[in-house]
């Protein structure tokens, strides 16, 4: 019997027989459904998802029709990290005109709200005259980032260096403060790129520092809302599990700590938020098959209960893709047709 | 992270619409602005375009449809509508709500 070509989570090469790559799939939904308490993928799933897998083909799509939007975080940042000496606007038409983008971000490459503050005047004239140009949605976007509020980068006492000696109830404090400090900034920041234009905000990387990331994210989302009802604003998460950095925070009576994608998306909406982007992260050592099985069974999780259109992450490092800075094509399409034939999602 | 060709370009073709290719952008709109999931979102696009969901993708089609309409094509003929001026086009003929074209008005006045 013929050996099926795949890759680990890192990139690295390897083969598996069709008995090998069922088992990883079968271990990978059940991986997922045991952590975030969801149904396992049905055989119908598995059968559908092997044969993407398996196909002889370099490259795989999803059947006509089953097409969803794309967006993007890091938008622009992206053309200028390969080395491409090209200006913010003209990375705009590279994805709007020769990538087929549906949507693009403009963003700064200190990617988060508290250092774009400062400097928001020059970003808005960016964002005014790339909307002249251009005829796709764009958003502006960063992340949340708290960990920019503590010491030795921000103002508050640093929760990692309280937590291990003990000093939990500082560090909880200091998480509260940058929280406040957070959403002031995210607000301001949102609110001056929509009224300089924007179709959308996009809060990126959100929870990155645990559940006081997610909660500062909710909250300037809401106050974001209330303020410009017709505004659209993407969260987007950083991972599957919001790590309870301070364990008690909650949101409309809802504690955020240990909150898996299916549960983050009813928040998200109660937020207001119009797009929520779950994030599976990818494990190195382990194979395609258990990583993609596994990153469909928390989103189809997620889009069964979504109210509101949503984007699982499909980066590198998430949604199964490798961690590697050059994705193999084999193994991104074949990801990206799982994810999307065998979910309720409306983008990537 | 991961770089545009192993990324952004292999999503768009493996699973994307093809942005103004096709109607990428104005169901992103539909999205976006009406927060509607994508098979309600390409439903009503379809019908206010007058084409079926399937000629969404098709850029034969859609281009045709979006040098009618004057609402941005990939590859811009001398005297057609583009950027804000396409973006007026496709307020109206789609009716969506778009934040730029707004402030254009208010701010020439017009």
């Amino acid at each position: 019997m013929s050996k099926i070509f795949t890759r680990y989570g890192d990139g690295t090469p390897v083969e598996l027989s069709e008995k090998e790559l069922m088992e990883d799939m079968q271990a990978g939904t059940e991986d997922a459904a045991d952590r975030a308490n969801v149904p396992v993928l049905t055989d119908d799933d598995l059968k559908h998802m092997f044969d993407i897998l398996a196909s002889p083909h370099s490259f795989v799509s999803v059947e006509r029709g089953k097409e969803v939007i794309l967006t993007y975080d890091a938008g622009t940042l992206k053309i200028r990290r390969v080395g491409v000496n090209v200006d913010r606007i003209q990375a705009l038409q590279i994805y709007e005109k020769i990538m087929g983008a549906d949507t693009m971000e403009l963003c700064h490459v200190d990617y988060s709200y508290k250092p774009i503050k400062p400097i928001i005047t020059m970003e808005q004239p960016i964002m005014e005259q790339a909307l002249l140009a251009t005829h796709i949605p764009l958003f502006y976007g960063a992340m949340p980032n708290l960990g920019l509020y503590s010491q030795p980068d921000g103002p508050f006492p640093n929760p990692s260096e309280l937590l291990p000696n003990g000093m939990i109830k500082e560090a909880r404090e200091s998480l509260e403060q940058t929280v406040e400090e957070a959403v002031r900034d995210i607000v301001f920041t949102g609110s001056a790129m929509y009224e300089s234009g924007a179709d959308g905000i996009n809060l990126d990387s959100v929870g990155a520092a645990g559940d006081a990331d997610f909660l500062a994210s909710l909250i300037a989302c809401r106050k974001l809302r209330e303020k410009y009802p017709d505004i659209c604003i993407q969260i987007g998460m950083a991972g599957e599990f919001i790590l309870g950095m301070h364990g008690q925070l909650e949101f409309d009576g809802v504690r955020l700590a240990g909150l898996y994608p299916q549960d983050q998306v009813v928040l998200a909406k109660q937020a207001g938020a119009t797009i929520f982007g779950p994030v599976v992260n990818t494990n190195t050592t382990e194979s395609t098959p258990w990583n993609l099985a596994r990153a469909v069974t928390f989103m189809k999780a997620c889009g069964e209960v979504a109210e509101i259109p949503i984007h699982p992450n499909m980066g590198m490092g998430v949604g199964a893709v490798p961690v590697n800075d050059h994705p193999p094509i084999d193994i991104v399409s074949r990801a990206s047709t799982a994810m999307t034939s065998l979910c309720k999602i409306d983008g990537l | 992270m991961g770089d545009p060709v192993g990324m952004a370009i292999t999503h768009a073709h493996a699973s994307g619409m093809g942005g103004m290719r096709g109607a990428g952008d104005l169901v992103a709109r539909a999205q976006m602005s009406r927060g509607m999931r994508t098979w309600e979102a390409k439903a009503y696009v379809a019908e206010k375009l007058k084409i079926s969901v399937a000629d969404l993708t098709d850029p034969v089609i859609m281009t045709e449809v979006r040098e009618d309409l004057q609402i941005g094509q990939m590859t811009p003929m001398p005297g057609c509508a583009k950027g804000i001026e396409a973006k007026f086009n496709i307020a109206r003929e789609l009716d969506f709500n778009i934040n730029c074209v707004n402030r254009f008005r208010t701010r020439t006045s017009i």
